[in-house]
This record gives C-alpha cells, structure tokens and sequence, in this order.
C-alpha cells in the first residue's frame, strides 16, 4: 500500500477529486492547508503598505491506495492539477505499513 | 397621548359656547407656531440621524481592528457615547451656546446644567422664531459625540480603557464646547467672519486634532513599523468597516442638512434639499477618486480607502454643504477623497499608527473642506478660515496633548506588551466578541 500525499491549488479540488474517483479510488482525505515552496509566497498592498503573504493558501489530499494503483493516481493528480503555472503544488509518495477498517476489522489492501 | 387629550379638550373648552360640538374644533395651529413646529420636528429627525452616526463609527471601527480587539472597541464606542451625552448635558451645551451669559465675552462660555422647556410649554414666553430647547438641545449634543468617536478609531488596539474614557469626558465636556462657542456660540471666530456651516472644523478637525495629539503621546501598536518598513495589520471584518461606512453616509444627512437651522420657509427647505444632494454628491466623489487612484497607484483598489474616501468627501463637504452646485461639491468631495489616498501613508513615513485612518479622513479633509468654502462662498475671507482653522487646531492639539500626558503620568495610557499581543478583550475585558468562531 502507498499513502499518496498531494498539495494542490484549492481551485483544482472539484476536479481532482472527480478524475480520481473516477479512475476507482474509493476515498480520500482533504485539509486546507498554507504553506510554501518554489513560488515563496507574494506580495499584497494594504492601506498604501505593502506586505508578503509568505504561506500560500493550499489544499492537501492524503490517499491511501494498493501499491498497484499509486502510479496511476500520481499521473491522474498531476495531469489533473497542472496549470502549467507557478505554484501548483507537490506529489509525496509514501509506503504504508498496515490498514484496518474500523467497522470489519478488515486489514490492508481488504480495508482500503 | 397625553398632550393630545389636553389640547383638545382645551380647545373644546374655547369652542363649545360658540359651536356647540367640540368635533368642529379648530385644531390647526397658529400661523406663528407653524415655523417652530417645523423646525423643532426637523432637528429631531436630524439629530436621531446624527445619532445613528455613533453605530456607523462603531461598526467602521470593529471591522477596522483585528478580531482580539473587537470586543473593547464595541465597548468604547458605546461608553464614549454615553459619557457625551452626560457632559453634554452636565457642562456642555451652556459653555458652547451661552447666550448672553458668557463667562469670557466671546471665549469661555456660561457654566450651567442644562434645562429644558416645562412640560407643555406651560407659563413661559416662548421664542418662537427658532425650535424648542429640547431639540436643539437634542440635536448638538450628537455633533459634541461626534467628536469624541473621531477619537476612538485612531488610538484603537492599545490604549487602556479608563484613561481613554477620562480622556472623552474633558473633550466632549470642555474642549469640544470651547472651541465650539467660539463659532456656533457666537464667540469670537463668529465675530470674525470665519464660516463652518456643519462642523468640518469645529467637529471633525477637532476630532482629527485630539487623535493626533493622543497617536504621538501612545505611540504605535507593537510590530507596526519594523526596520523601516511599514507592518499592515488587516482589519478583522470587512462587511462591518462597509456597514458603518453607509450608516456614516445615511447619518450625514442630519449631520448637514440638521445645520440649516431652520425649516420654517420654502427657502429654507430648499436649502435642506440641496444639502442633502450636495453632501451625497461629495460622498460619491470621494469614493470614485479613492477607487481610481488606489487602481492606478497600487494596480488593485483598496476597499478600506474608498470607504475613507467616501467619509473625507463627506468631512470636505461640511463646512459649506449649501452654496456648491452639484458638480462643484462633487469635485470638493473627489480631493478629499484624494487626499486620504496620500495622507494615509504619509502617517505611517512619521510612524503615526492611526488604526482606521480618522486623522486623514477628519483632520486632513476637514482643513480641506473649510478652506473650500472660499471656492462656492463669496463670504469667506481665506484668511479668517486659516486663521480660524490654526486657532482651532493649537488649541485642541495643546489642550489634548497635556490631558493625555497627564493621564499617562497618572496612570499609564497603555496596556502592557503582553496584553496588546494577546488581544484586549481577553486581557482587559475576558470577552472575546466572536468565541465560537474563535473556538471552534
């Protein structure tokens, strides 16, 4: 199992989610995040003052999926959340040690 | 209810031998009276207008500051009211407007507590060439709290509650009335020939000139200014900062057209009319001016300065809301708003942290608008409006800047490091103004 962790633009959520549901990915988990990387952040005016906004607002999903799929579901996230502009975000992958399904007791790849 | 019965049954009285029916009652009442009735009924509706202007600073101002401090500003703003209305009553009203009692001819007024008409107007020889004591009464003491909430919005997210409303007792029970007699008392910048129809002086400048003495002695919130750089601290709540802005806008309207004075002629409502639309006019221009140039200076407009933009062309148009053409006042209002979008920076290269810009937007625009009447009004004399505006300001300004340091010899004027950081509704009050949300 691989636990796959991606930040993306929060505008791109909707149709990140829906490619993925649609390639069989059963669940997913979203925090809104802010945070920075290559872009650093920008600069905003208030009242004649400038100022940087240094944490980028974000949308980070957390997926857990068979090891078979996780290249899939990378490709998908990527295409899917590209812009082709400056601070679409970063894809983790990550290998997971175990899986259990609260209500079954089911384990690993039975309870993803 | 009560009055009512009385009357008609007076007048029943009066008729019955004649008429035989008390319904045929003539209730129309003496020509005489009409013009005093008018105009007592016009400073009511003015005044309540005016009032309402409190909630529209109240709510500028809680959109203005960060969340932590929304709770205290709310409370300031309520008490200050409070308290101008007391002194108001107390000192205030006899010291601006004396009559023939002056203490000093044509400098300090009378010191009296003010009284107002017996019920009915029962057994007095009324004056009925101008409005009841109540209404006026009614009417000034809102521009007196006016002032006092000018005050407010500058010194917000530091100062301490108690030496700030001590502070609001000595302005709205004496400086506010001094300066004020001297003008619409009757006093010597009267005498002089200086003109100030609504107060862009003797309200809003004296506001701007007591935030100004008070940003210096306090200082600026910790982290404003940092190695040279200017800090923006982003207010809490925009939708509020708007709000108040309309309500201040809607409450203009008494606040101008209120100054008339009078409601008893054709002319004289016509000139209540053309107040109303010039001061809408030069709100509008405001706005416009402080959007465009906000555009072009800092490639996106600031909303929080076309709100100041709209409230300087109000503050430019009030010294001389009458004699403007509609186009003239509009323009009057647009370099008011103008002048905020430079003043307000301007401030803070001199370190001087005005929270939501009431020094820019009252003092700097209201020496704009009473030089401005000189452009519309052929009365005015340039220099007795600038020497009536450099006497007003010394005298606020100095006056102001030694009950502030006293205060803040006495009893310190700010909160201490840990407390400004932390928020004063958690430290000076324990209340925070939006728990859930803070909470979660």
């Amino acid at each position: 199992m691989k636990l796959i962790i991606a930040a993306i633009k929060p505008f791109k959520l909707e149709e990140v989610r829906e490619a993925l549901t649609s390639i069989g990915v059963r669940g997913m988990m979203v925090t809104e995040i802010k945070g920075f990387g290559s872009q650093s952040g920008h600069t905003e005016i208030y009242r004649g003052a400038e100022y940087a906004v240094n944490f980028v607002p974000k949308v980070k999903l957390e997926i857990v999926v068979a090891a078979s799929m996780a290249e899939q579901v990378v490709e998908t996230i990527a295409s899917t959340a590209k812009t082709d502009k400056i601070g679409d975000g970063k894809i983790f992958v990550l290998d997971v040690e175990s899986a259990l399904r609260v209500r079954t007791g089911e384990t690993n790849d039975d309870a993803i | 209810m009560k009055t009512l019965t009385k009357l008609s049954l007076a007048a029943a009285l009066v008729a019955l031998p004649g008429l035989g029916f008390a319904q045929e009652a003539d209730m129309t009442p003496p020509n005489e009276e009409i013009g005093y009735i008018f105009t007592t009924f016009m400073f009511l509706v003015a005044g309540f207008l005016v009032m309402w202007m409190a909630a529209g600073f109240t709510m500028l101002e809680a959109g203005l500051v960060r969340q932590k401090n929304t709770t205290m500003q709310l409370l300031k703003n309520v008490s200050l009211f409070s308290i101008a209305a007391l002194m108001y009553y107390l000192i205030g009203y006899n010291l601006m407007y004396p009559g023939d009692g002056w203490s000093i001819d044509g400098v300090l007024g009378a010191f009296a507590i003010t009284g107002l008409e017996p019920v009915g107007l029962a057994d007095t020889e009324t004056d009925l060439t101008y409005a009841s004591v109540g209404s006026d009464f009614y009417f000034q003491l809102m521009f007196c709290a006016t002032t006092a909430s000018i005050v407010s919005g500058t010194l917000a997210e530091r100062i301490k509650l108690w030496p700030f409303l001590i502070f609001v007792v000595i302005l709205t029970g004496l400086i506010y009335p001094i300066q004020a007699s001297w003008k619409w008392g009757g006093g010597f910048l009267d005498a002089g020939g200086f003109l100030d129809f609504a107060g862009s002086t003797v309200v809003h400048s004296v506001g701007g000139w007591a935030a100004l003495a008070g940003a210096l002695i306090l200082g600026p919130r910790i982290g404003k200014y940092k190695d040279g750089k200017v800090i923006p601290m982003v207010g809490a709540n925009l939708p509020l900062a708007t709000l108040g802005t309309f309500i201040l806008w809607l409450g203009w309207f008494g606040f101008n057209g209120g100054s008339q004075l009078y409601m008893d002629t054709a002319g004289n409502v016509a000139d209540i009319s053309r107040i109303f639309s010039n001061t809408n006019t030069a709100a509008a221009g405001g706005a416009l001016a402080a959007l465009i140039l906000t555009q072009i200076l800092y490639k996106k407009p600031d909303l929080t300065m076309v709100l100041n933009g709209a409230l300087a062309g109000l503050v430019s148009i009030t010294a001389e809301p009458l004699t403007p053409s509609l186009g003239a006042a509009t323009l009057i209002g647009a370099i008011g708003g103008v002048i905020v979008v430079f003043a307000v920076p301007l401030l803070d290269k001199f370190k001087i942290d005005d929270v939501v810009g009431a020094i820019p937007v009252h003092l700097f625009a209201g020496i704009w608008g009473t030089i401005a009447v000189c452009l519309t009004n052929g009365d005015a004399s340039f220099g007795q409006q600038l020497y009536s505006i450099i006497v007003v300001g010394i005298f606020t300004f100095v006056v102001s800047g030694v009950v502030w340091f006293i205060l803040k010899g006495l009893m310190g004027i700010r909160v201490s490091e840990e407390d400004e950081i932390t928020g004063l509704d958690m430290t000076e009050l324990g209340m925070e103004s939006y728990p859930e949300f803070a909470k979660g």
